[in-house]
């Protein structure tokens, strides 16, 4: 503490030679940057607590009974017995996992088509890149979701348009077949912030790469394919496995969707909704922990999967 | 002390030469024309819904969904004063909650994340490698699983109702994607900075404070952007913390309107939605160079 103070102080104190030479990585200095480098981690640490102990904590909470009130009840496996029989949660899951795997990989291929759209030397990239990346900064707001649930209403915009063409458009918000497709739309809206590391990836990749492939009488289909999908394969990794995680943790969208409900008929009951009623309007921590678990273990699994079939379609250029 | 370095070159450069090779390469007058009416239909189509919520608080409630222009026919600018005192609190008590907690919130990221990045960027400590990965593990980690304790722990303090649980963890360097995007930039400073500013005498508090920080402005341009909006956008924390009316932010007082949907006052609820918007889009218009910059450069290690 008092080599810092002195040191912030700016005064040169002499009693302290240390102080000037370059600290060696083993020997007199090592204990000086020790102490240094724990002050500078130290809000980090006390954060860390505020992570490491309620990862477990909540381990623990999901073997017991417990209701805030009364202490703890161990309850061995009670709660994941039950979550077996729990149709709900099925419907939970099942809910979660047709909105993952339908708008991951469909917001994707938009942002990658837009960045190569975009990538081709366009004048007026600042303008458009703004235009398709502001949603994805809104996508997330109450106020969006709001706007959503009308735009896609009975007498919305959507159907307005449908309308044009004599057809009847459904009830997008209120009827359980297309309630979650509305979700979805919005999540595809909101392809702006994997296109902006997309395009920042493709104009990486060297002119020359398909100037030499053009001679060689390479088709665009071979080019896209044979050198940027590869070259841009480790960007696409990491943009699958973020959208994947942030979207298994979808909340807001459904709360707003259905007033807290993730009705019609369950239709839009993320997994996280139906673990905030179970904790929070009914009082099942220890439930609540044994489900936020089992999310854990799944989202843990894909990203795992991701991992290790990386080494067939990623491709690290070092 | 005064040692000007010039920015490090941001990670993507413009290369004037290789785009007009690709505009040469099969790329014809009439392609890239089509292609501008493309990408203006894409942006037209993206931009529409929230043209359409702009346009519909303006109009008078009967109108928002017969009136399917998007220049109203009649304008009603009552809206915005009406919607302003629709709710249990006039929406300037929401405006202020939410900025306040905002601006705490960019502070405590700046101070926390920004020593942690210095430790782990440039100080050379037993275990470091070790924390480093816990700290990167930390960022795929999922929020809900510490929800629960979280809540506990909050709940004992006796600070449920309070804005502690919202701000305290921002002071305390939680959010491990900003000390990653702080290290980053950190790292591409010169070392020779460091080495000179201790020869001067200068203990590590003070060449962070009076050397390293200065030169990071770029990095915490970009942090407090992100901060401001997840944070002013944030529902889930504010919905479990906070009960009072008072002490609403302004996602929690916009879920109101859904609760008092029956009086189908979509005329107001436009309006305070779009006000709600409003400083993002300002804030993203003002900070474009640096939000893009600095998602680029995470995504591309």
């Amino acid at each position: 503490m008092t080599a810092v103070t002195t040191a912030s102080a700016g005064s040169v104190s002499h009693a302290d030679p240390a102080a000037h030479t370059p600290p060696s990585p083993r020997g007199k200095g090592k204990p000086r940057q020790d102490r240094a480098g724990y002050l500078f981690l130290l809000p980090w640490f006390i954060g860390m607590l505020l992570t490491v102990v309620p990862f477990f904590a909540s381990l623990y909470l999901a073997f017991t009974d417990y209701n805030l009130i009364n202490p703890p009840q161990w309850t061995g496996l009670d709660n994941f017995r039950d979550m077996l029989d729990d149709p709900v949660l099925h419907q939970s899951l099942k809910v979660t996992f047709v909105y993952t795997f339908v708008s991951v990989p469909l917001s994707l291929v938009v942002a990658l088509g837009v960045a190569m759209l975009l990538n081709r030397g366009v004048k007026g990239l600042p303008v458009y890149r703004a235009v398709f990346y502001l949603p994805s900064l809104l996508g997330g707001s109450v106020a969006v979701v709001l706007l959503w649930k009308y735009v896609f209403g009975l007498d919305g915009i959507v159907n307005g348009f449908i309308g044009w063409f004599g057809l009847t458009g459904p009830g997008w918000t209120s009827d359980p077949d297309y309630a979650l497709t509305t979700l979805i739309i919005l999540h595809v809206w909101t392809f702006g912030s994997p296109m902006v590391i997309f395009l920042a990836g493709l104009r990486q990749i060297p002119a020359m790469y398909y100037e030499a492939a053009a001679l060689d009488g390479a088709s665009k289909w071979q080019q896209f394919r044979r050198i940027t999908l590869p070259l841009l394969s480790p960007i696409i990794f990491f943009n699958l496995i973020q959208s994947l995680i942030s979207s298994f943790q979808t909340f807001t969208q459904g709360f707003i969707m259905s007033g807290g409900t993730g009705g019609p008929a369950e239709s839009t009951l993320f997994y996280n909704l139906y673990l905030y009623q179970q904790g929070f309007s009914q009082f099942r921590m220890g439930y609540a922990s044994a489900m936020a678990w089992f999310l854990l273990v799944i989202i843990g699994a894909f990203t795992a999967l991701n991992f290790f079939t990386a080494k067939y379609w990623v491709f690290y250029d070092n | 002390m005064s040692i000007t370095v010039k920015e490090p070159p941001p990670g993507v450069k413009p290369k004037e030469t290789e785009d007009s090779y690709l505009e040469r390469q099969g790329s014809t007058r009439r392609r890239r024309f089509l292609r501008h009416v493309l990408l203006c239909v894409a942006g037209a189509v993206m931009l529409y819904p929230l043209m359409w919520m702009i346009s519909s608080s303006l109009k008078p409630s009967r109108l928002v969904f017969t009136d399917l222009s998007l220049w109203p026919s009649e304008w009603d600018w009552g809206n915005y004063a009406e919607g302003w005192t629709a709710l249990e609190q006039p929406f300037s008590v929401y405006l202020i909650n939410s900025a306040v907690i905002v601006v705490l919130s960019i502070v405590g990221n700046l101070l926390s994340c920004s020593l942690a990045a210095y430790g782990f960027a440039r100080l050379n400590f037993t275990g470091r490698k070790l924390f480093f990965t816990l700290m990167l593990g930390t960022m795929m980690l999922p929020g809900h699983v510490l929800l629960v304790p979280q809540y506990i722990v909050f709940a004992k303090l006796d600070w449920l109702n309070t804005y502690y649980p919202l701000l305290v963890p921002n002071f305390l360097a939680t959010n491990a994607f900003y000390i990653f995007l702080m290290v980053q930039f950190m790292r591409s400073l010169p070392k020779e900075l460091d080495d000179a500013a201790r020869i001067d005498g200068a203990g590590p508090f003070r060449t962070f404070w009076s050397v390293i920080m200065p030169l990071c402005m770029p990095a915490f341009a970009t942090t407090a952007i992100f901060t401001f909006i997840s944070v002013w956008n944030e529902f889930f924390g504010p919905l479990l913390y906070l009960t009072d009316s008072e002490l609403y932010t302004v996602p929690l007082a916009l879920r109101q309107f859904i609760d008092s949907e029956g009086q189908s006052q979509w005329g107001q609820m436009f309006a305070m939605s779009f006000l709600s918007l409003a400083p993002v889009i300002g804030f993203f218009i003002a900070g474009q160079k640096y939000l893009v910059k600095g998602i680029a450069t995470t995504g591309l290690k």
